[in-house]
């Protein structure tokens, strides 16, 4: 059985969403594959476009049996020529799809205490994730936090979606002036919470994954990598990461991800926008060679 | 083996003694080794399948950033990440064996020795026989010569050919890469063909810097990267061009040329096979399209034989012969 389609999407329905544009494509056969965590890769520019690459998108919801077919939401912020383009499409333009792709959130067997923590637009995946955590009898907290009020997404939709809410932003527009990793400790002893779910930015990632682990708590959080082709094909998505072995690769996000344990990503490589490859990491010594 | 025929149309081409059923291929690093790809399309299907290049060793390539978007292209700099060939053999050759898939090695060495060394695992692999042929990626590091790359010199290039082709069979094609990024390219195919390749891919990346204007620091971790896409095409062209030009002028042995760079379609196709490719590799336009090579297989086909010929051969290095004088 085919695990992912390739099909051509069209727009019905776009909104702006404070920062964001929240826009749902037809785009039969993804919807209906589809898991929380997995994600979509899109065709930008047109036809004639000198942007190659496609852009990737965490699905923010699907509905497998709408009446125009199965769609596709996906939550897009505008911050170079790509999104820029996907932003101003309007009903009934098209773009080619790619998905689902990559590894879907693990959940657990045993109905857990959960707190999905969502870093700006990250916050997009985690609605659905949340509906299929409550189906399985797990609570679920949510904490979203952003710099700014605009840059906050589903607060709304959280309330519904969640036991319980809590709103962070860097200036105190709206709820807790601080950070998400403020917070976090105090939800995760209250509700002996079992697993934190997180999307956002790196450095986001990285702080959940210490308050998770200080809390007694597994982190599984969704990275965002350059992708070029979000397929497993290009290598250029790659990051270190430690297997059940002990031993870390450099191994694809795309594929292998986005989905991490947060425990097993080498944060220690990360600074400054780059990544250096581990020195203990599979392959490394071969590099110095030559 | 099999010819795709449609319509009496015959695709099939020839590469140095093994007969493909069409001209279409994946291009190294663009299609990882198969498994990814089969999600979308039987690599079966293609006239060979075009591993990611492997070393002896396991590598674990380089930091990240490893690539930066250009007009029309993408600049990379993976750094030939890969399990090394043991692995290679056991895991991916044989699944890609399995699948009935042909294909077209691509191995390298940071020495001489290195490149005949991964020759010999490879030749001694159970998955031999899915093997058409060896492409040597010569666009890669030499350890003796401060990093400067093996396809840069023609004297170092010949001796990689001569200790690969050591280690094969004397019907193993042996397909030399070779690099754009020299002074005289039809020197460097003059070498590698006379050290016993059969035949030569052209061409590999492009040496190219982005740098990021925010940072104000260049945006690949690597620095430097390799540029591709259909940005690079008509240098593509111009090299089979050049290399091809030179055989029909009795300069160079006539050997089988393979053509890649920014192929997006079957006309893109058709430019590198008028100027002397026996046939084609798709590799960036396969992170836009992943169903682009056998895309391209169907839209060549389908153009070259609107245009009334009756097979595929006969469109190789048309273009010589059609020359407008002005
Ligand atoms: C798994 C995954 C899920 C994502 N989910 C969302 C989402 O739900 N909403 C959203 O707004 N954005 C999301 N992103 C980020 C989004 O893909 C980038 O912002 C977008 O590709 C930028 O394209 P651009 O042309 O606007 O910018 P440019 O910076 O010009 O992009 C140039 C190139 O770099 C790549 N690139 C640049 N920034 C990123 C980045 N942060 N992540 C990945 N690739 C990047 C692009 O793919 C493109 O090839 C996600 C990224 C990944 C990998
Ligand atoms: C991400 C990436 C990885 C590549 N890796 C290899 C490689 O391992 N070995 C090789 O010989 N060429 C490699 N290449 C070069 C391609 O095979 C091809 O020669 C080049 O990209 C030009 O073709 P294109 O424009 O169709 O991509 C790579 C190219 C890209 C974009
Ligand atoms: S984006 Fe190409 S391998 Fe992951």
């Amino acid at each position: 059985m085919r695990d992912v389609v390739q099909v051509d999407a069209e727009v019905i329905a776009t909104r702006r969403v404070g920062a964001y544009h929240h826009i749902t494509f037809v785009a039969p056969g993804v919807a209906e594959l589809a898991r929380p965590g997995q994600f979509v890769a899109l065709s930008v520019g047109g036809d004639s476009s000198a942007n190659l690459l496609r852009r990737c998108f965490s699905i923010h919801k699907v509905s497998p049996s709408g009446t125009y077919g199965g769609t596709v939401d996906l939550v897009i912020s505008a911050v170079g020529p790509g999104t820029e383009w996907l932003s101003g499409l309007r009903a009934h333009d098209t773009t080619s799809m790619v998905g689902p792709l990559g590894r879907p959130f693990p959940l657990p067997k045993e109905p857990v205490a959960t707190v999905l923590v969502g870093g700006g637009y990250g916050s997009a995946p985690l609605f659905w994730l949340a509906e299929a955590l409550r189906e399985r009898g797990c609570r679920v907290d949510m904490v979203l936090g952003a710099a700014t009020e605009s840059r906050l997404f589903g607060v709304v939709e959280a309330r519904r979606a969640a036991d319980g809410v809590t709103v962070t932003t860097d200036d105190g527009s709206m709820g807790h002036r601080g950070w998400v990793s403020d917070v976090l400790p105090a939800i995760i002893a209250d509700h002996g919470v079992g697993v934190v779910y997180a999307c956002g930015p790196m450095g986001m990632l990285k702080s959940v994954t210490d308050v998770a682990a200080a809390g007694g708590a597994v982190a599984q959080v969704a990275v965002e990598e350059s992708m070029a082709c979000g397929v497993g094909v290009c290598m250029t998505c790659v990051m270190p990461v430690a297997g059940n072995d002990g031993v870390t690769r450099m191994v694809r996000s795309c594929v292998e991800g986005p989905v991490f344990r947060g425990d097993r990503v080498r944060w220690d490589a990360f600074e400054g926008g780059v990544c250096r490859v581990p020195e203990d990491a599979l392959g490394a010594t071969a590099m110095r060679a030559h | 083996m099999a010819t795709d025929t449609i319509g009496g149309f015959d695709a099939s081409t020839e590469l140095g003694g093994i007969r493909l059923p069409n001209p279409v291929m994946t291009a190294s690093g663009c299609a990882a080794n198969g498994k990814e790809l089969q999600r979308f399309f039987d690599v079966a299907q293609l006239g060979a399948f075009v591993t990611k290049t492997v070393m002896l060793e396991p590598r674990s390539g380089r930091g990240t950033p490893r690539m930066a978007e250009t007009p029309s292209g993408m600049l990379n700099s993976i750094g030939l990440q890969g399990p090394g060939i043991r692995a290679f053999c056991e895991q991916d050759l044989t699944w890609l064996k399995a699948r009935g898939a042909r294909v077209l090695v691509s191995i390298a060495g940071g020495t001489a020795g290195e490149f005949a060394d991964v020759a010999a695992h490879l030749r001694a692999s159970d998955a031999w026989d899915a093997v058409v042929g060896v492409e040597v990626n010569i666009s890669c590091p030499n350890v003796a010569n401060r990093g400067q790359v093996f396809a840069c010199d023609p004297t170092t290039s010949a001796k990689v050919m001569t200790l690969v082709r050591e280690q094969l069979p004397r019907d193993t094609p042996i397909i030399a890469k070779l690099s754009p990024d020299v002074t005289d390219i039809v020197s460097i195919a003059a070498a590698v063909l006379g050290a016993g390749a059969t035949g030569l891919t052209m061409i590999n990346t492009l040496l190219g810097v982005v740098i990021d204007t925010d940072l104000l620091r260049p945006q690949l971790g690597g620095l430097t990267g390799g540029l591709s896409g259909p940005a690079v095409r008509a240098v593509a062209v111009r090299a089979v061009w050049q290399v091809r030009a030179a055989m029909l002028a009795g300069q160079i042995p006539t050997a089988p040329i393979i053509g890649v760079g920014g192929i997006a379609t079957g006309r893109d196709a058709l430019e590198l096979v008028a100027a002397g490719a026996s046939a084609v590799q798709v590799g960036t336009v396969t992170f836009h399209d992943p169903s682009a090579p056998l895309r391209v297989r169907d839209e060549l086909t389908a153009l070259v034989r609107a245009k009334g010929f009756s097979q595929f051969t006969d469109v190789i290095g048309i273009a010589h012969e059609r020359i407008a004088r002005p």
